[in-house]
């Protein structure tokens, strides 16, 4: 190394060191700047704004609170409301403010009634719901519950009256099996909707149409952005989404014919329906006895809701959609039908009774009701006046398997497809099935009691209307129906509900059917007919039958109590009728349960249902 | 010469024992402490940010006691050494980076992980030092200024690790690694007309990368930090609920473990990228000017060290490593309260976390290598 390049080397050595401090320092400034300007922001916000973020922190918090829908009215087909929403006042606590819990139940308990009940449910509530939710107490506080707990609210912090909207049924029992009720909204409930649109709402549709058309009634939940205070109470509402209410509904449930129906029972437990045979709207649904749905809106003391489960008389148990009875003599029309269809019988072939059947090898003897018989019998005949020898003879030569495969085209032994939830299917059966369910052979015995719709077979309530709707209409079937139209909230637009047809029967003659159907008018009409009694001042035809269903075997009396044996052990009374038979508007099946004979206790019930319809009811189409 | 190298001192056979010995163990008193007092406030902050978890604690504690062995490591290299090995962990690094991209595991949304067996880390980490050292290192061959050959290498050599970690992405780290080379680049004399010039091509081709190069959550916290109120649930979320907890701090703070808004769940990240709204909240105006001393202690001490360099290259790789530091600082202060888009960048030894902290006190340990490495100039 040169001494010159040495030093040469050093003089760069002082100009890069040069370069470096300069460009650290302005470094260092920049630095300086930068601190200077993060403190600026932190003095802004610390000590220039400090009371606005303390109260933005503390005071003011901004929360979003939902506003419940209006739930929608349910009115039936003339506008008789049906379901209704009162102003009810309500008691909640919200816990974050109470300083002290205990004490302040104790306070309440002194000022108004509170159930060993209401304290469970609010501990319940207490562990599902937030700090600073307002969680009920105590509902349908009365007047004077409402003065006595607001005067003294003063000295409660924490503690709500509450006004909101509650269910009411103003005709209490009436059709409550077919309107339903709506209910507080449990922890499976909680599990099937959405939480974020029933965010602001109690109650759900638990049973019938309340259940079945909850999405339309409940409309949408709204919304508001509010700024509440440090005690959570609402200082401003910075922004609001109105909710949608829910719509109304119009039901084509008749509530007068419905009242007759279910005043017609008399003492008598049992259900009926009624069918329009042109569209398959539900006239009336009964279910006997019936209850208060208003008991279960805000929830029934466990004592009353033991005795209505408990009952013997089952008051909860929808027997008209889910009662499976055997239809006794109301098939008779159907199996002679299948008879005729499938050309196995003429109608003037004849057969004689002689008051009892036998099958080949098999001494025993299956008897008639009549126990002289009925002698020469065609298929009239055995109708009108209900000929069991006939029917044996009949159902042997058709077999099961095509008896099932018939009268499966009627929709027996099927749910009907009705639009509110809970509906048993019944039972028609066949050799298959039997394989299937006992794994044993079907045995000629019980095809022989098919025939008269003992046995196996079960049907419900609601079926056999819709099976005599489908027989008045020459096969043309259609789902039953509960609801009309459906109805905005703002009361102007309507959306109708269209029938909805199933697979009619297939026909091979008509006249095969006006046979049957003639014979069921001569069940009335003819001085011989089983139901002739019904006849007297009729001013209309009138087409029906009678049956009388045995009641031992059947399963669902298995949980009647031993009480009152002879009563239970009473047959069940049956009636299918429609009318007029020319151009059918109703078509009504009942079942009295324990009711005895088909023609005594039955039979009336359906005159008066039917009078009703056709003679006072004067709108047969909805109101507008 | 000033603080612990005053010129009575400078007698080496006068210099205390005590003073013999930390050089001789290559450690600079006045960092040590410093980043002693920040890790100890660090702890300290955590326990009320995570709710009074101990384990939180413990786990960031076993960290930071890692991360100062690390230091004290570096600290044991010679600058010169340091300087060989440059070029080396540059090209590691960006072999791991490509690797990441390639075949590196996903968390968060974005591809940053490297999991070698035994541990996962961050390869975009290594680049915040690699990188500094490399252009230190690329610089300090020639004379600086650099020449325009230099200049263009060196610029590629800084575009190539930032584009593949922003590329992740993680934007947060690509600006820190960024800056670092930027840092090298400036303080190596690159001329200012330059640097203007950049600047407004920079603002010319900002609507292509808006377009093209930003992620959508990239752009999302952009537009919220232009305006929060725009999305007050969603992505202005966060700076809302922290310029809260800052504002409400107020000067004297609401007292440890007492910030409402940190303690009530309105604050997310709290423990991360945003302990410094719980520092601002519960400990005031009067505890940020504290903690901001701490700081400015430390770069200023980073920035002395640059300065007392005896070669080039130590001095770019001290001025950088410094600035960086600061520039972590700014950012997250800047984010947290509102100043500048959320960005993720910790609060510098303070958040918790692992990576982050281990680079940093590496960084220090090159610092402290620099500064107690040099051969003292008789008088």
């Amino acid at each position: 190394m040169s001494l010159n390049r040495n030093s040469l080397a050093l003089k760069d050595h002082i100009r890069e060191t040069q370069i470096f401090n300069r460009r650290l320092l302005i470094a260092a400034i920049f630095t300086i700047l930068l601190l200077l300007l993060l403190l600026l922001r932190l003095a802004y916000l610390q000590i220039l704004h400090q009371e606005h973020f303390v109260s933005l922190s503390e005071n003011n918090r901004v929360t979003i609170l939902p506003i419940p829908p209006t739930r929608g009215l349910i009115y039936d087909r003339n506008g008789v409301l049906l379901a209704q929403n009162l102003p009810s006042f309500s008691l909640e606590l919200v816990p974050e403010h109470i300083p002290d819990l205990d004490a302040t139940l104790a306070e309440l308990q002194k000022l108004i009634s509170i159930s060993e009940e209401d304290l469970a449910r609010f501990q319940k509530f207490r562990k599902r719901k937030r700090r600073f939710e307002g969680i009920p107490l105590r509902f349908r506080l009365t007047d004077e519950e409402v003065a006595r707990v607001s005067t003294n609210l003063y000295r409660l912090p924490g503690v709500e009256i509450r006004a909101e909207l509650a269910r009411h049924y103003p005709l209490g029992k009436l059709a409550s099996h077919a309107v339903g009720y709506v209910g507080r909204i449990n922890e499976e409930d909680l599990r099937k909707l959405n939480p974020s649109s029933y965010s602001g709402t109690s109650h759900i549709g638990k049973v019938g149409v309340e259940r079945a058309y909850e999405d339309i009634l409940h409309g949408t939940v709204g919304f508001q952005q509010v700024e509440t205070n440090a005690q959570g109470r609402i200082l401003n509402v910075l922004e609001r989404t109105l909710p949608v209410p829910g719509k109304n509904l119009f039901l084509n449930l008749d509530t007068r014919v419905q009242a007759v129906a279910e005043k017609a029972f008399g003492e008598d437990n049992g259900a009926l329906v009624a069918l329009d045979p042109q569209n398959g709207a539900v006239l009336a649904l009964v279910s006997i006895p019936t209850y208060d749905p208003n008991l279960f809106v805000n929830g029934l003391d466990s004592k009353t809701f033991q005795t209505l489960r408990d009952s013997p008389d089952r008051p909860l148990f929808n027997r008209a959609l889910r009662g499976q009875y055997p239809p006794g003599s109301t098939l008779k029309p159907f199996i002679g039908l299948a008879g005729l269809e499938l050309d196995e019988i003429t109608p003037g072939e004849k057969l004689n009774c002689p008051g009892f059947y036998m099958l080949k090898n098999d001494p025993r003897r299956y008897r008639d009701w009549k126990k002289t018989g009925h002698g020469d019998t065609d298929l009239s005949k055995a109708i009108i006046e209900s000929c069991d020898v006939y029917f044996y003879s009949l159902s042997m030569a058709l077999g099961i398997d095509r008896l099932h495969q018939y009268l499966s085209a009627f929709g027996l032994g099927k749910r009907t497809g009705i639009d509110i939830q809970g509906e048993l299917s019944g039972l028609l059966p066949s050799s298959a099935w039997k394989r299937r369910t006992y794994n044993t052979v079907w045995y000629p015995g019980e095809t022989l009691i098919a025939g008269i719709g003992q046995g196996f077979m079960l049907t419900t309530p609601l079926q056999l209307a819709s099976i005599t709707a489908t027989l008045s209409r020459y096969g043309k079937r259609y789902k039953p129906r509960m609801i009309y139209a459906i109805q905005d909230a703002d009361e102007k637009n309507y959306h109708l509900i269209k029938p909805q047809a199933s697979d009619t029967v297939p026909i091979a003659r008509k006249s095969n059917w006006q046979t049957i159907i003639t014979a069921m008018k001569n069940v009335i009409t003819n001085p011989h007919g089983t139901a002739r009694r019904i006849s007297r001042n009729l001013s209309y035809t009138l087409a029906g039958k009678t049956g009388t269903a045995q009641v031992f075997g059947i399963k669902q009396d298995e949980e009647y109590k031993e009480e009152d044996v002879s009563k239970k052990l009473r047959d069940h009374a049956l009636f299918i009728g429609f009318a007029p038979v020319e151009e059918p508007q109703i078509a009504v099946a009942v079942v009295v349960e324990n009711g005895g004979h088909g023609a005594t206790t039955a039979a009336p019930i359906v005159r008066k249902v039917i009078d009703t319809y056709m003679l006072e009811s004067k709108h047969h189409e909805p109101a507008q | 010469m000033s603080l612990l190298n005053s010129p009575q001192y400078a007698d080496e056979n006068k210099l205390s024992a005590g003073r013999r010995i930390l050089q001789q163990l290559h450690i600079d008193l006045p960092l040590l402490l410093s980043l002693l007092i920040l890790a100890g406030t660090s702890l300290f902050v955590l326990y009320s940010a995570g709710d009074r978890n101990m384990e939180l604690i413990t786990r960031q504690g076993v960290r930071l006691m890692l991360a100062f062995i690390v230091m004290l490591a570096i600290a044991q290299l010679n600058p010169a050494t340091i300087r060989f090995w440059s070029p080396w962990l540059f090209g590691l690094g960006l072999i791991m980076l490509i690797a990441v991209l390639l075949a590196g595991e996903i968390g968060k949304g974005a591809q940053r992980w490297l999991d070698l067996g035994l541990f996962r880390f961050q390869p975009s980490e290594i680049m915040k030092i690699a990188l500094p050292m490399m252009m230190a290192w690329y610089l300090s061959e020639a004379s600086i200024p650099p020449s325009l050959k230099r200049l263009i290498l060196a610029t590629l050599i800084l575009i190539t690790p930032t584009l593949l970690v922003a590329k992740q992405p993680d934007l947060g780290t690509a600006l820190l690694i960024a800056s670092a080379g930027i840092f090298v680049l400036l303080l190596a004399g690159l001329s200012w007309r330059l640097v203007f010039g950049v600047l407004i091509l920079l603002a010319a081709t900002t609507p292509v990368v808006w377009n093209y190069l930003l992620h959508d959550y990239q752009r999302n916290r952009i537009l919220t930090f232009i305006n929060p109120q725009n999305d007050p649930l969603g992505a202005g979320y966060h700076i809302i609920q922290s310029t809260i907890a800052i504002g409400s701090g107020g000067v004297y703070g609401k007292g440890w473990l007492n910030g409402t808004q940190s303690h009530l769940d309105f604050l997310p990240e709290r423990s991360t990228d945003f302990v410094f709204a719980v520092f601002a909240e519960e400990f005031g105006f009067l505890g940020i000017l504290l903690l901001l001393m701490i700081y400015v202690f430390i770069i200023s001490r980073g920035l002395y060290i640059a300065a007392q360099a005896q070669d080039t290259f130590s001095r770019l790789l001290a001025g950088s490593l410094t600035l960086t530091f600061f520039v972590y600082l700014f950012v997250n202060i800047g984010m947290v309260s509102g100043l500048l888009p959320v960005v993720g960048v910790p609060l510098p030894l303070v958040s918790y976390g692992g990576t982050s902290v281990v680079t940093l006190m590496a960084a220090f340990g090159i610092l402290m290598s620099i500064q107690t490495h040099r051969k003292l100039i008789a008088y």
